[in-house]
């Protein structure tokens, strides 16, 4: 940023204009230009990644009459709330918001809670059989959700847990979903030196103090990474829901908003992109207010580590 | 050899600290994996109430079922084409991000924005869009283009599954690319324009070959995603129009509860299973290498 501002062409042009070879400016003003080419085609490729957010948010606001039409309109002519109205007509969407939240709240602070303590004993404490047992955890790594749905579902079956909410806490904090969580507080605590934590034994702490007392708040980054991409990734669940779930009270978010169709099965579109938007919106928000923190939390799950 | 009563405590402590994820695992991880393998020998279906040991038939049925050539074949071309476009578009993004163009923060938001909406929310809206008389067909029609039905024809649906997906998630891609196009050298870079490259001829000289482990790494890391694609098809085409985009996944999905084949599912997750585990060894392989390079 700050090359650009003593390279600009008006800081110099004036003092000295005749030393300026004429070739030599003219390609710097073609540099310009070409930088603001570059612009406009960030622009034009950021259409397909902002558009759909507006469109989903205005087309809520449009009467039915308006919301498919052979010129569409960017801007309702006649914005109305009612779609949002029925959003909580046609299903108890209050509940369902509050499931998919109260799940995806308990299951983040449980895998923080199961990945803090894994991690640091596997990187922190030395006990026979740590690695066979580490590696034991990897393992889920290796394993696609729809790998395990089929006998997943028969244990939950089995255990008469079908349309309740307790595969959905469960097997995500116990089961392969929270291994990544543990494999990166792992890796944060054996590049963590261990300094503090000795001061801390020293001071007459156990494990349990030097855990609690010194390790977990040192550890806020990494715990707040995967705090981001443990709620998002329980707040998107899909496909098990799917499978676990079958009366409207128990729906998860992702679930409900599918089921805005007419009698004929074809979709409300107003009402649907209601709830697609009552949805998105708080999570956009604290994304634009947290991003740093997003980023870096999501390109950590997406690296796998 | 006795172990002190300090540290027998400690050892205490670590296993406490580590059992709710090593019994969470062997629960809903091994036990699970190995339930799969047993299912997928058996004839095994919930409506006619059967569950017969039938050995390797599951696996003979696999290799003469039509349904599933056509789901790996989608499968396949659901994945390279995700993998080339989601690649080609991360590495634009990456490189234009990284020119320090005036609004790059902005940008940055804009491209990483669906990363965090709800992938069922953000199929809708592209369903939305791309709906026969949708936003995306009324904007042609503006321009006096008449659009195909996006979702009701074969290729057109596969194209718009990849497509969706990229949007989705290309950001995340583009972030771990800024990443590795940061750590290219500036000298390098100088002094291949002292030598006359121009930009073309400096990125694919010079910067690619320094990211390349970095793009190889994203790549299997992309693929391998890209078989858990479940909730982008159901909501969008139900694995149509026919069965052309009824990847792996949702073959599995529809065999298990839509038909009550539980046997006959099992062993295409075996088969899942495998092939996600061949791509994840050649994925840390290719770490190896790639941590080499940093050092």
């Amino acid at each position: 940023m700050r090359s650009e501002i003593i390279t600009a062409p008006e800081t110099e042009a004036p003092a000295t204009p005749v030393l300026v070879p004429l070739p030599r400016r003219r390609a710097r003003a073609r540099r310009g230009l070409t930088r603001w080419l570059l612009v406009v085609v960030l622009a034009v490729l950021s259409l397909p990644f902002v558009f759909p957010t507006w469109w989903m948010a205005t087309s809520s606001l449009k009467p039915m009459s308006e919301i498919l039409r052979r010129v569409p309109t960017l801007w309702p002519q006649d914005p109305s709330f009612d779609a949002y109205g029925r959003v909580f007509t046609l299903q108890p969407f209050a509940q369902q918001y509050w499931n998919s939240l109260y799940i995806a709240v308990v299951v983040t602070l449980g895998t923080m809670l199961v990945a803090a303590m894994a991690g640091y004993a596997f990187a922190r404490i030395r006990f026979p059989g740590a690695n066979a047992l580490f590696v034991l955890v990897l393992v889920g790594l290796l394993v696609p959700a729809e790998v395990t749905i089929v006998p997943l579902f028969r244990i939950v079956n089995t255990l008469g847990l079908v349309d309740t909410h307790w595969p959905l806490i469960v097997v995500p904090v116990l089961g392969a979903p929270a291994v990544l969580a543990v494999f990166i507080m792992r890796q944060f605590f054996l590049g963590l030196p261990t300094e503090l934590e000795e001061a801390g034994r020293l001071d007459g702490l156990g494990r349990w103090g030097v855990f609690w007392r010194i390790a977990v708040p040192l550890s806020r980054s990494a715990l707040g990474a995967v705090a981001i991409f443990t709620f998002l990734k329980s707040w998107n669940l899909y496909l098990e829901p799917v499978v676990y779930l079958s009366s409207k009270e128990s729906f998860t978010l992702p679930q409900a908003l599918t089921q805005y169709v007419d009698a004929y099965g074809g979709p409300m579109w107003n009402v649907q992109l209601a709830a697609t938007t009552l949805t998105v919106l708080p999570v956009l928000a604290v994304f634009l207010v947290a991003q740093k923190q997003f980023v870096q939390g999501l390109a950590h799950s997406g690296l796998k580590g | 050899m006795a172990a002190s009563a300090a540290v027998r405590r400690d050892r205490l402590v670590g296993y406490t600290m580590v059992a709710p994820v090593v019994l969470g695992s062997l629960a809903f991880v091994v036990l699970p994996l190995v339930m799969v393998v047993w299912y997928s020998l058996h004839e095994w279906n919930v409506l006619a109430n059967t569950f017969t040991f039938v050995g390797a038939e599951n696996y003979q049925r696999m290799a003469a079922d039509p349904g599933l050539a056509d789901a790996l074949r989608a499968t396949l071309w659901f994945s390279v084409g995700l993998v080339v476009v989601n690649i080609a578009l991360a590495l634009l993004l990456a490189v234009l991000l990284n020119q320090r163009l005036p609004g790059t923060t902005t940008f940055r938001t804009f491209f990483f924005s669906p990363v965090v909406v709800s992938l069922v929310a953000w199929t809708i809206v592209w369903s939305f869009l791309l709906q026969a008389d949708g936003g995306i067909n009324g904007f042609l029609s503006v321009l006096g283009v008449e659009g195909p039905n996006w979702l009701r024809r074969p290729d057109a649906a596969m194209a718009a599954v990849i497509i969706v997906q990229v949007f989705k998630n290309v950001g995340l891609n583009m972030i771990l690319f800024l990443a590795a196009l940061q750590g290219v050298p500036e000298e390098l870079q100088e002094a291949a324009r002292l030598d006359g490259a121009g930009a073309w001829r400096r990125f694919r000289s010079v910067t690619l070959p320094l990211i390349s482990p970095t793009v190889l790494l994203v790549s299997i890391i992309t693929i391998v995603g890209s078989l858990e694609v479940f909730a982008q098809i159901d909501v969008l085409t139900g694995g149509g129009p026919g069965s052309s985009t009824t990847v792996l996944v949702y073959y599995l999905y529809q065999q298990a509860f839509r038909f009550n084949e539980f046997g006959y599912a099992s062993a295409l997750a075996v088969l899942l299973f495998v092939i996600v585990l061949v791509l994840t060894l050649l994925q840390w392989q290719s770490r190896k290498r790639w941590v080499f390079h940093e050092v």
